[in-house]
């Protein structure tokens, strides 16, 4: 299918795109993928975040008051694609955005960038018909996210929706670095793979080595999000460096 | 190095391969949504509104309140509790006042007002908050998170919580908190947690988004006690149905008044759940007009008012498909009113569906058309609406002599003014 992690537990990188502005994005993105990013994830910036934390809420504010929109995201993949043919690229969204160009256009351009796929925060399975229709059709991954509290029934229909990898959420909660990682994360990826055989990654809240290790002992792959956001947000004007350098601090401890 | 060579192997085979194009795809818009037409039969519908746009933590919770309600529902020992409260605690039935020198003043239809703001708290949300925290304690929550805009919401949120022991945080933009000092400390002083919400506009919008990201983190112990017909399903609907008693009473009450229904039904309408509240009991009759009044601001652009229906887009904001003010990039926009509680981007689904099907029809008051019919009212009725009420009290001046004397025209006065008299006394300017 979609997107295949070849290395022990796959390192998912995401950035919100336009932060602090688009060249910037570019840079980083592509340091990300040479330090060694299987996956990256283009965060399109949204006006109310529900599922996020403070980091990315304040990126996607610098990002809008950029005027990022869904078409530069869609550019940028494209370019992104053009420089790297191997790294995984999928766009992680919230719908509104996506509406507003239109399913099948927004789906359309992403193939032609040369998307694997997308992950859209706010479309839980059962309103993902039409999405999903048109995702398939254009041979795009549909990644979905499972939580902790997500009863087997849906874990059942999350999985079968699912293509590319599943992404399972590490607690109950919104995205950000916290210092302890919960033990309900392996038991929800335990569940998840009851269900599919699609490789699983597991996100939210993992901000470092030791972190990135132990979730990867029971992971296919390991989604770091606010922790990048936060080290680009730190380093005014060497983004793109201090980013390669912390994910090659998180793939040290990498067997 | 990175993902396989399977992937871009892939990626080569798509572009050769040829893509089917549907039939199906001629025939869709691309402006409009076709999401939600695609799931009209699902729960939580209206038309093509409404659904259910979470991330999926939130998705079991909403579920789980959308059994309780439907079991409490049909239990008729949580109806009569909840008619006791509603009657013992908030004062229902509320008066339908006739509104005599109104009427005179405006030599048109003969004017009623439905007393909302006679309420324990001050205004409808009561009803709803009532309903809530009494699922809320069947489902065994014992903390209650809310937000509130013009604080009215919060004040019914934190009253609740104090009669039945609960806890209770209330999210408020910090600018709201500003607009509604007065309300900020009735809620500290019932007991309740408010907490300032310093993002985007730091109005009702944010203060709902802070809501949600408290509600997604402790979903397993806490109720989210939502105070409009907005967000996910089955909120619209279960708001809507803990208001409903507003027009069922107005119905009676009218019909032994003036032996005959309504010609005109008029509320404000943020999310919409005073205007539901009143207009639902009367959806069948269709003789009887159902006008909801938004907020104009103070002017047209983009930003300048909280007028949905201005130039109608539709798109996706906190959990439902709605008519929605955003820009062409799909970002919310922001909004204006003088009213806290009217300056929300979205409008309830239920109302999304009853203005494409023409039940009801929504026109805009502007700042300053209800701070003058706010004072008309106050000077001629003795009674001080809520701003928010006063954009539906706008509307009647302007419809009112328009219409014959023998018509009966109805205003929901949602709330009352008290909260406001800060902002009134800075705008005002009253000798």
């Amino acid at each position: 299918m979609g997107l295949e992690f070849q290395n022990k537990s796959g390192l998912v990188v995401y950035v919100t795109c336009g932060d602090p502005d688009m060249e910037t994005t570019r840079h980083v993105v592509l340091e990300a993928i040479d330090a060694g990013a299987d996956v990256i994830e283009l965060g399109m910036p949204f006006s109310d975040p529900v599922a996020d934390g403070p980091v990315i809420q304040r990126a996607s504010e610098r990002a809008l008051k950029q005027g990022t929109r869904l078409e530069d995201v869609l550019t940028l993949a494209a370019e992104v694609r053009r420089r790297r043919p191997e790294a995984g690229l999928i766009i992680f969204s919230y719908l509104n955005p996506i509406l507003r160009m239109g399913v099948p256009k927004f789906c359309a351009t992403a193939e032609e960038a040369g998307l694997d796929g997308a992950l859209v925060t706010d479309l839980p399975v059962e309103e993902a018909a039409e999405y999903l229709r048109e995702m398939r059709e254009r041979h795009l991954a549909a990644v979905f996210l499972a939580a902790p509290t997500s009863p087997a029934d849906r874990l059942k229909a999350i999985a079968k929706s699912s293509s590319g990898f599943v992404y399972a959420v590490a607690r109950t909660g919104i995205t950000g670095a916290r210092s302890e990682f919960p033990p309900e994360a392996r038991e929800l990826v335990a569940r998840i793979r009851r269900h599919t055989k699609l490789p699983v990654a597991v996100g939210f809240g993992i901000a470092t080595p030791e972190q990135f290790a132990s979730a990867g002992s029971f992971a296919d792959a390991v989604v770091v999000g606010s922790a990048i956001v936060e080290t680009i947000e730190r380093s005014a004007g060497r983004e793109a460096e201090a980013v390669g350098a912390f994910v090659r601090g998180l793939l040290r401890g990498r067997g | 190095m990175a993902v396989n060579e399977k992937v871009a192997e892939k990626r080569k085979d798509q572009k050769t391969r040829p893509v089917a194009k549907g039939a199906t795809r001629t025939r869709r818009p691309v402006k409009e949504l076709s999401l939600g037409r695609e799931a009209t039969s699902a729960p939580g519908r209206f038309g093509v509104y409404g659904g259910r746009y979470v991330p999926e933590t939130l998705m079991a919770a909403l579920s789980e309140l959308e059994h309780a309600y439907d079991k409490a529902k049909r239990d008729k020992k949580f109806q009569q509790e909840l008619d006791r409260f509603l009657h013992e605690f908030a004062g229902r039935p509320t008066a339908l006042t006739f509104a005599s020198r109104l009427t005179r003043e405006l030599g048109g239809a003969k004017i009623y007002l439905k007393r909302e703001d006679l309420l324990h708290t001050g205004a409808h949300k009561i009803n709803n908050c009532l309903g809530q925290a009494l699922l809320a304690r069947r489902m065994g929550k014992k903390r209650i998170i809310a937000e509130t805009g013009a604080g009215q919401h919060g004040v019914a949120t934190a009253t609740v919580c104090a009669l039945f022991g609960l806890e209770c945080v209330v999210y408020m933009g910090t600018e709201d908190m500003r607009r509604q000092e007065l309300n900020v400390f009735r809620m500290r002083l019932l007991g309740a947690k408010v907490v300032g919400v310093e993002s985007g506009q730091r109005t009702l919008k944010d203060a709902i988004n802070e809501a949600m990201r408290d509600w997604v983190t402790n979903v397993r112990t806490t109720h989210y006690l939502l105070g409009s017909v907005l967000g996910a399903h089955p909120y619209p609907t279960m708001v809507r149905d803990f208001h409903r008693v507003t027009g069922l009473e107005t119905r009676r009450q009218i019909l032994k008044m003036e032996g005959r229904l309504p010609d005109a039904i008029l509320a404000c309408v943020g999310g919409g759940s005073n205007a539901i509240g009143i207009f639902h009991a009367f959806v069948p009759d269709t003789k009887v007009k159902l006008i909801g009044v938004e907020a104009g601001g103070r002017g047209r652009k983009l930003g300048d008012h909280a007028a949905r229906f201005f130039s109608p887009t539709t798109g996706v904001l906190q959990g439902t498909f709605s008519y929605l003010l955003q820009d062409d990039a799909g970002q919310v926009a922001m909004t204006h009113s003088i009213s806290a509680g009217l300056d929300y981007p979205a409008i309830g689904p239920e109302h999304a569906w009853m203005r494409d099907t023409g039940r009801a029809e929504y026109v805009s008051a502007s700042d300053a058309e209800t701070l003058s019919a706010l004072s008309l009212l106050a000077k001629t009725e003795g009674i001080i609406p809520a701003l928010e009420s006063a954009h539906a009290v706008a509307e009647v001046l302007k419809r009112a002599p328009k219409m014959k004397k023998s018509q009966v025209v109805i205003v929901n006065v949602s709330g009352r003014g008290d909260k406001d008299i800060g902002i009134l006394r800075e705008t005002l300017k009253l000798g």
